[in-house]
């Protein structure tokens, strides 16, 4: 078995390589969202649909995808998502799609889309493994320059990406990415569908143009309810108290700075000469490099700048739907009688800006006996998964909903023809897992959530009152005309009267007490 | 003018009142006694509850009145002209039938169920002044009789001390039958129909002549009336043999005084001289039955309390006495606790003495 002059630790060591990202995935894909078929095509969808709206975003190009699912056999489904983007230079492509990974969303600050999956080069991975087809590219950067065409696949080993064909190619779009893939994957409808994250998106992104085409074949357009792009969401760099110790390390690690101090004042916001030097004065670090500090030191220092007295991060660096073209959206997709929306004024938590948007529809087309209807989003990215452990949920069910005239059981969701929409936009979303499905319960979170919903609430309750009640008044006074036919029959069997008499003179009093009959709530007799 | 035309122009003139409104441009109005405890008032002289003044408008054109306004007119026509003017009777039950059907054009229903027609006959009740029983509606009927008497009921004679276990059923109207021949020196109304068997097994009322009378729990109108009747017109001393709680307490005030849904009627329900011959409180200790008593709910005290401050109770000291030990032992005690000192102790024992030795209630 083992050598006997040998460690044991050593004899170990030969056996534990090291393991590569990619067959990290294959054995734990459920981590990542891809556990069952139906959930991977959500993911894939998700994944490019995402990148798209980002990279147009950032050309400041008005966004016009399509997603184009067909059934290829009972487990087998061909993903096609075009986009009219920016579009990918030619020796970025092999990156982009084939390396897990690769990129510069993960710790960036910056409110994007991009920070809630891992990657679109994970669908790619997924799809050799589970058809064993390559993942096809096309993309143009230029109206005048051709397009790029790859076939690609991913070294599970080595993590690098594997071109099977590139080519040059004529297409007619100016700019533009087009990715198609094979997955196993399993089509259902229904809540957690992608018809849903279809029209969700279409409803978080009024700006965008959506073509989707199911794998019954039933293509559906989301028109454009806006032709204002959102404002450019801006990055910002981290707050001291919103940092977390792996990342300070990690920053420690890669930074140019060649002091501690100017560390402090030029990689954190809000840190000046002097809050700088209070830090380092409390976690008593003298002169040293920032890749010089050992692990005490290390921690010292994070304690030291969730202690500072620092005022809270800039909150212009997000781009919130904005209450006009919430409501714009809603409009467009949920057929309703009322509709109130509001976006809160940014706040922080944990050093991290957000902010809440809240949307409320009623009546309508929206079902009347059940639970409310509920569509959260983070960064406009539609959470389809876990809504029981949301934090946003816990918001909805802490409200009292009696107060707006909705029936509620404590500690339920409310009951009724509604639909509440709710928006986290922030610099980092918090999330209970890497599921990346549910908001994690932050007290100054849920605590805003609930405002913005109480602000809408009452816009609601207003409404219901209003147009309902009296909708119900009236409707009680139109059975005064069913009821009189009925008096006068019984009056006239009873006195022998003729009844069109009493029929024709109850009417006329009718027309004279109207007036006071609408202002009678039913007395007590 | 026979009863039924009086009954069916009262109503007439009732329907006449409201075309009159009508003919007027005014809300048509129904003025109604208020059928509740603020409106009861106990006649001391008399001894019989009375409806007081108070009245409730019911309007037409009100949307909260609207619904029973039309009821009361629908049932009054229906009573005139599928009863009153046919000379039928119908049952509580089958009025409701009659009425129930749904306004066309609407999918609500004239009456939806059987408490409401039975309310809007009571109101009528009250508004004409004529009883249920004048206005030909009839309810269930629920209670026996045998022992001395001998009546004839729509044509028939019926010799009640030859009925043989279940004796005669009285029926839901006691109006119109004829008292034939009366031996009996008395009669003993009991709540529980299981104590009626067995004094009729034990030919009680054979042996003490008198006539035997039950219903189950509530004592119904028509026996109430009766009783009554009894009592007015052959003179007939009234015993009642109740349960020693609260409840039993109640259904001897509702034969005596009468009762708050029924004030309206009491003139022609209550028997002020009726006596309460048992069981009582004096009895558990006088036969030895602490062991048989049942303790006291929460909601035997509540009713207690609650009845013990009705006008015609408040100044009764035998059943403020009896409340008050009732407390005390933290107990009720059933009739049927007798059985413990032998299963015919009641009828051989117990009641013969109560009633030789005159202990009773007031």
């Amino acid at each position: 078995m083992s050598n006997k002059n040998e460690p044991i630790a050593i004899e170990l060591a030969k056996k534990q390589q090291e393991i590569s990202i990619s067959e990290f995935f294959t054995k734990n894909r459920h981590l990542l969202g891809f556990d069952n078929p139906n959930r991977a095509l959500m993911m894939t969808v998700k994944e490019a649909v995402d990148n798209s709206l980002d990279a147009c975003e950032e050309m400041r190009v008005l966004p016009e995808i399509s997603v184009t699912l067909s059934q290829l056999s009972e487990n087998r489904i061909k993903v096609v998502v075009e986009d009219n983007g920016p579009g990918i230079v030619k020796k970025q492509i092999p990156n982009v799609f084939a390396k897990l990974l690769y990129g510069s969303k993960f710790h960036r600050l910056k409110m994007s889309r991009g920070q809630q999956g891992i990657g679109i080069s994970a669908s790619v991975l997924y799809s050799q493994l589970t058809t064993g087809k390559p993942t096809k590219i096309i993309s143009k950067i230029d109206p005048k320059k051709p397009a790029h065409y790859y076939e690609l696949g991913i070294n599970t080993k080595t993590n690098e990406p594997q071109i099977f064909k590139e080519d040059e190619l004529e297409w007619k779009k100016d700019h533009g990415t087009k990715i198609e893939l094979e997955i196993e994957a399993k089509y259902q409808k229904g809540k957690q569908s992608v018809d849903e994250y279809i029209k969700e998106t279409a409803i978080s992104n009024p700006h965008a143009r959506l073509i989707y085409t199911s794998p019954d074949n039933e293509k559906t357009e989301y028109l454009r309810a806006t032709n204002e792009l959102p404002k450019e969401a801006k990055e910002i760099k981290p707050h001291p108290h919103g940092i977390e110790l792996g990342i300070l390390i990690k920053m420690l690690h890669d930074t140019t700075e060649k002091t501690v101090q100017s560390f402090l004042q030029n990689d954190f916001s809000r840190i000046g000469p002097g809050t700088a030097r209070e830090i380092l004065d409390d976690a008593k670090i003298t002169t040293k490099k920032p890749n010089e500090l050992n692990s005490q030191e290390i921690e010292e220092l994070f304690e030291s700048l969730q202690k500072a007295k620092v005022i809270a991060p800039p909150t212009d660096c997000l781009s919130p739907i904005g209450e006009e073209t919430l409501e714009k959206g809603l409009r467009k997709e949920i057929t309703a009688d009322f509709y109130a929306t509001t976006t809160r004024s940014p706040t922080v938590y944990r050093g991290n800006p957000f902010v809440i948007e809240v949307g409320l529809a009623y009546g309508g087309d929206l079902e009347k006996e059940t639970s409310v209807r509920m569509m959260r989003f983070a960064n406009r990215v539609p959470l389809l998964y876990q809504q029981g452990a949301c934090a946003i949920t816990e918001a909805v069910t802490d409200i009292n909903w009696k107060a707006y005239s909705l029936q509620q059981s404590s500690n339920s969701l409310p009951i009724g023809p509604v639909l509440v929409l709710i928006h986290i936009a922030s610099v980092w979303v918090p999330f209970t897992s890497e599921a990346k499905e549910a908001i994690a319960h932050y007290d100054e979170i849920i605590k805003e959530i609930k405002l913005a919903l109480q602000e809408c609430g009452r816009k609601l309750g207003i409404y219901i009152r209003k147009t309902v009640m009296a909708g119900e008044q009236k409707e009680k006074i139109s059975l005064f005309e069913k009821y009189i036919p009925e008096l006068a029959n019984s009056l006239s069997s009873l006195t022998g009267e003729k009844k069109e008499l009493i029929q024709n003179k109850l009417q006329k009093i009718l027309k004279k007490e109207l007036p006071t009959l609408e202002l009678e709530n039913g007395a007590k007799e | 003018m026979a009863q039924k035309n009086k009954s069916s122009e009262k109503l007439k003139e009732l329907g006449k009142k409201i075309v009159n409104d009508i003919d007027k441009n005014k809300n048509p109005n129904l003025e109604i006694p208020i059928r509740a405890l603020s409106n009861i008032v106990y006649n001391k002289k008399t001894k019989t509850l009375e409806l007081g003044n108070k009245t409730a408008n019911r309007y037409f054109f009100n949307i909260a009145h609207a619904k029973k306004f039309l009821q009361t007119v629908e049932v009054a026509s229906i009573l005139k002209k599928e009863l009153l003017d046919t000379g039928k009777h119908e049952h509580l039950r089958g009025v409701f039938y009659i009425a129930k059907r749904t306004i066309p054009e609407t999918n609500i229903n004239l009456v939806d169920d059987q408490t409401e027609s039975d309310k809007i006959i009571e109101d009528l009740e009250v508004i004409t002044g004529l009883s249920r029983e004048q206005l030909h509606v009839s309810a269930n009927k629920m209670g026996s009789m045998v022992g001395s008497i001998t009546l004839v009921d729509s044509g028939d004679t019926i010799d009640c001390s030859r009925l043989g276990k279940g004796g005669y059923s009285i029926p839901s109207i006691t109006d119109e039958l004829d008292f034939k021949k009366v031996d009996a020196k008395y009669v003993l109304y009991m709540e529980k129909a299981a104590i009626f068997e067995r004094l009729n097994e034990d030919k009680f009322w054979r042996k003490n002549n008198c006539i035997l009378v039950t219903s189950q729990g509530q004592t119904t109108r028509g026996i109430r009336r009766l009783l009554q009747r009894l009592a007015e017109e052959k003179d007939l001393p009234i015993y009642v043999l109740c349960d020693g709680d609260i409840y039993g307490a109640y259904i001897y005030s509702v034969v005596k005084y009468g009762s708050i849904a029924l004030a309206h009627a009491s003139g022609r329900l209550t028997i002020p001289s009726v006596k309460y011959v048992g069981i009582t409180m004096d009895d558990v200790n006088k036969y030895d039955l602490k062991k048989q008593l049942i303790k006291l709910t929460d909601q035997d005290l509540a009713r207690m309390k609650q009845v013990s401050e009705y006008d015609w109770f408040k100044d009764n000291k035998d059943w403020q006495r009896q409340f008050k030990m009732m407390k005390e032992l933290n107990g009720k005690v059933e009739i049927q606790a007798l059985a413990t000192k032998g299963v015919s102790f009641i009828s051989e024992k117990y009641l013969p003495d109560k009633i030789k030795n005159k202990e009773f209630l007031e």
